[in-house]
C-alpha cells in the first residue's frame, strides 16, 4: 500500500494554515503507511540564491561550523537552521554550486533536498509521530506534498522514504510498484552517470525523472515518457516550485481522488484525506483517469 | 421520522450495528451525516429499511447489501455495492473504481460516472449509470444488466459471460470476445424497465446492445499455442 495527498493554497490568505490544515491530511493516511512518512514543503523562496535539506550525521553534526566552512570555500553568506534530524542551510549561490560543495568535501551528510523553495523532511515512524518531529501544524507555506509508507519493495529506512528529490525544487511521491526498477537503474547509473543511494524502486523513478529534465524534457514531457518506460503501479504525485503534476498508470491500479474549490487544490489516495479541508462539501471531487498527466501551479 | 446519525467522530462498527438493527431498534429510515469518506458505511445491510448518507463515502459503502435502500448524497469510493445481493443503491455523485462489482441482485444507480471496472464479474446485479464508466468495466460479467448512458473506455465486456451491457453513447473499444449484439423489440422493453426504476429519462431506442460471442467458452485446440 503507502498514501500519498497533495495541497496547493491558491488563497495566499490561506497560506499560514498550510500545515495545519496538511497534518490531519496525511495522518489520514496512516493505515495506508505506517511505517515511515515524508513530506515536502514549498516555502521562503530564495531568489537568486541556494537551499539544501541536509540530513543529520550518526555523530551529530556541527551545523555552525559546517556553515562557515561552506561561507570561506564558496564566499558567500550561509546560514544553516536545524530541525530535528534535518537541517536547512540557505546560501547566496545557485543551489548546483551549493550542493557540489556538499557532495565534493562532505559526501557523509544525505542531501535530501535541493533548489531555492523546497524542503523536505521523512523519517521512520508512524505519520504522527514524524510530523511532530518537525512541528508541521505550525509550518506555513503554499504548497505541501507527503507520503505514507508500507515497504513494499526495499528496507523501512529514512532514506526509503519518500518523498525523493528529482531535479532543483522537484520531488516525487510514489503509491505502488515498479517492477523494472533494476534494469532502468542500470541504464541510469551506467549510461547516464546517476548515482543512488538506496536500493527503491521510488527513487528510480525520480533519477528518471531527473534525466527527462536535464535532456530539456519539460515535466509533462518527462512524465510522459515515463507512462512508456517505467512498468508496474503507480500514482505519482511531483511536487514543483508553483503547484504539483499526478499522474496515474495506464490501468489505474491505485488510487487516487482530487478535490478543488476557489481556495485551494488537493490530490489524496483516498477521499477520507480530504473530508476535513475547509469548503470541501462544496468542492469538485473527482478521480484522475489513467495514464493522463493533471498539474497545477500558476506557471 | 428517520434517526440520524452523525459520523464525524463516531465508529464505523457501532454505526453499522444499528443500521443493521442488530441493537434492537425498530427505525426504517436513517440519515447519516458528515460521512467524511470513510469505509464500509452502511455495509451488510439486511433488512428493508431506508438509509440517505450525506457526503461523499469511501471504500465498500453499501457493500453486500440485501433489501435495504441506500443513498448517497455524493461521491463514493472504490468497490460501492460490491456483491449486493438485493435492494437498491443509489449514488447522486460518481462512483470510483469496481462500482457493483460480484453483485448478484438488486439495482445500483450512478447518477454520475462510474470509473473502471465497474460491474467487474457481475452476477445478475442491474447498473444503470446516467454518466460514463472507465475502462474495463463489465469485466468477466456473468449476469444482469449494465447500463451506459453516456461512454465505456476502452475493454468493455472484457471476457464476458451472459451479461447484457446497454451503451448510449461511444464504447470507446471493447473487450476480447464482446460484440455488438441486435437490439430487439423485447431488448427495448427491459432496458426501458431497467430506466424507468432507475428514474432516469432516456429513449431506449438510442442505445446499442452489447454481449458475449461465446467464443472463450470452450477450449479449442487450434488455441494451444496461445497457452
Amino acid at each position: 500500500m503507502c498514501g500519498i495527498v497533495g495541497l496547493y493554497l491558491k488563497d495566499p490568505d490561506l497560506r499560514p494554515e498550510l500545515g495545519a490544515l496538511f497534518g490531519p491530511m496525511l495522518s489520514e493516511m496512516s493505515d495506508r503507511g505506517p511505517d515511515s512518512a515524508g513530506f515536502a514543503i514549498y516555502r521562503d523562496g530564495v531568489e537568486g540564491g541556494a537551499k539544501l535539506t541536509l540530513y543529520d550525521t550518526p555523530d551529530g553534526e556541527d551545523w555552525n561550523a559546517l556553515a562557515t566552512a561552506m561561507s570561506k570555500d564558496l564566499g558567500a553568506d550561509v546560514a544553516i537552521e536545524p530541525l530535528s534530524t534535518h537541517a536547512i542551510a540557505r546560501a547566496t549561490v545557485s543551489p548546483q554550486a551549493l550542493r557540489g560543495w556538499v557532495e565534493k568535501n562532505r559526501p557523509d551528510i544525505r542531501i535530501m533536498s535541493s533548489g531555492t523553495t523546497l524542503e523536505i523532511y521523512k523519517e521512520i515512524g508512524l505519520p504522527s509521530t514524524v510530523m511532530d518531529r518537525f512541528e508541521v501544524s505550525s509550518m506555513s507555506g503554499s504548497h505541501m506534498i507527503g507520503h505514507t509508507r508500507m515497504a513494499t519493495e526495499s528496507a523501512v529506512t529514512t532514506e526509503g522514504a519518500h518523498p525523493f528529490n528529482t531535479g532543483e525544487d522537484l520531488c516525487l511521491v510514489h503509491n505502488g510498484s515498479l517492477s523494472n526498477h533494476n534494469d532502468l537503474r542500470r541504464m541510469l547509473r551506467d549510461q547516464k552517470g546517476l548515482v543512488f543511494q538506496t536500493e527503491n524502486d521510488t527513487e528510480v523513478a525520480a533519477a528518471y525523472f531527473s534525466w527527462r529534465l536535464s535532456e530539456g524534457a519539460s515535466l509533462a514531457e518527462a512524465l510522459e515518457a515515463g507512462i512508456a518506460d517505467l512498468d508496474g503501479f503507480y500514482t505519482f504525485t511531483v511536487g514543483t516550485r508553483d503547484g504539483f503534476a499526478v499522474l496515474r498508470d495506464p490501468i489505474a491500479c491505485k488510487p487516487a481522488v482530487m478535490a478543488e474549490t476557489d481556495q485551494w487544490v488537493a490530490m489524496a489516495s483516498e477521499f477520507r484525506s480530504l473530508a476535513r479541508l475547509p469548503g470541501v462539501e462544496t468542492a469538485t471531487v473527482w478521480e484522475p483517469k489513467p495514464a493522463v498527466v493533471y498539474h497545477w501551479g500558476h506557471a | 421520522m428517520a434517526k440520524e446519525i452523525d459520523l464525524t467522530d463516531g465508529d464505523i462498527r457501532a454505526l453499522n450495528t444499528v443500521l443493521q438493527r442488530r441493537d434492537g431498534n425498530n427505525h426504517t429510515d436513517f440519515v447519516v451525516d458528515n460521512p467524511m469518506g470513510r469505509h464500509a458505511v452502511a455495509a451488510g445491510l439486511t433488512d428493508d429499511v431506508a438509509v440517505t448518507i450525506k457526503g461523499h463515502v469511501g471504500y465498500y459503502c453499501a457493500g453486500m447489501n440485501q433489501n435495504a435502500s441506500v443513498t448517497v448524497e455524493g461521491n463514493a469510493g472504490v468497490g460501492c455495492a460490491e456483491n449486493m445481493m438485493s435492494g437498491t443503491v443509489r449514488v447522486t455523485g460518481d462512483c470510483s473504481q469496481s462500482a457493483g462489482a460480484t453483485g448478484h441482485g438488486g439495482l445500483l444507480v450512478v447518477e454520475g460516472n462510474a470509473s473502471s471496472r465497474c460491474g467487474i464479474s457481475m452476477k445478475g446485479i442491474d447498473i444503470v449509470v446516467k454518466g460514463s464508466v472507465g475502462h474495463n468495466s463489465a469485466f468477466m460479467a456473468q449476469a444482469g444488466n449494465l447500463v451506459i448512458c453516456g461512454d465505456a473506455d476502452d475493454g468493455l465486456g472484457d471476457s464476458i459471460y451472459e451479461a447484457v451491457i446497454y451503451v448510449k453513447g461511444e464504447a470507446k473499444g471493447l473487450g476480447a470476445d464482446c460484440i455488438e449484439k441486435d437490439m430487439t423489440d423485447d431488448h427495448r422493453a427491459k432496458l426501458k424497465d431497467l430506466l424507468d426504476r432507475a428514474g432516469v429519462t432516456e429513449d431506449p431506442a438510442a442505445f446499442r446492445r452489447y454481449g458475449s460471442a461465446r467464443k472463450l467458452y470452450n477450449f479449442k485446440i487450434d488455441n494451444v499455442g496461445a497457452y
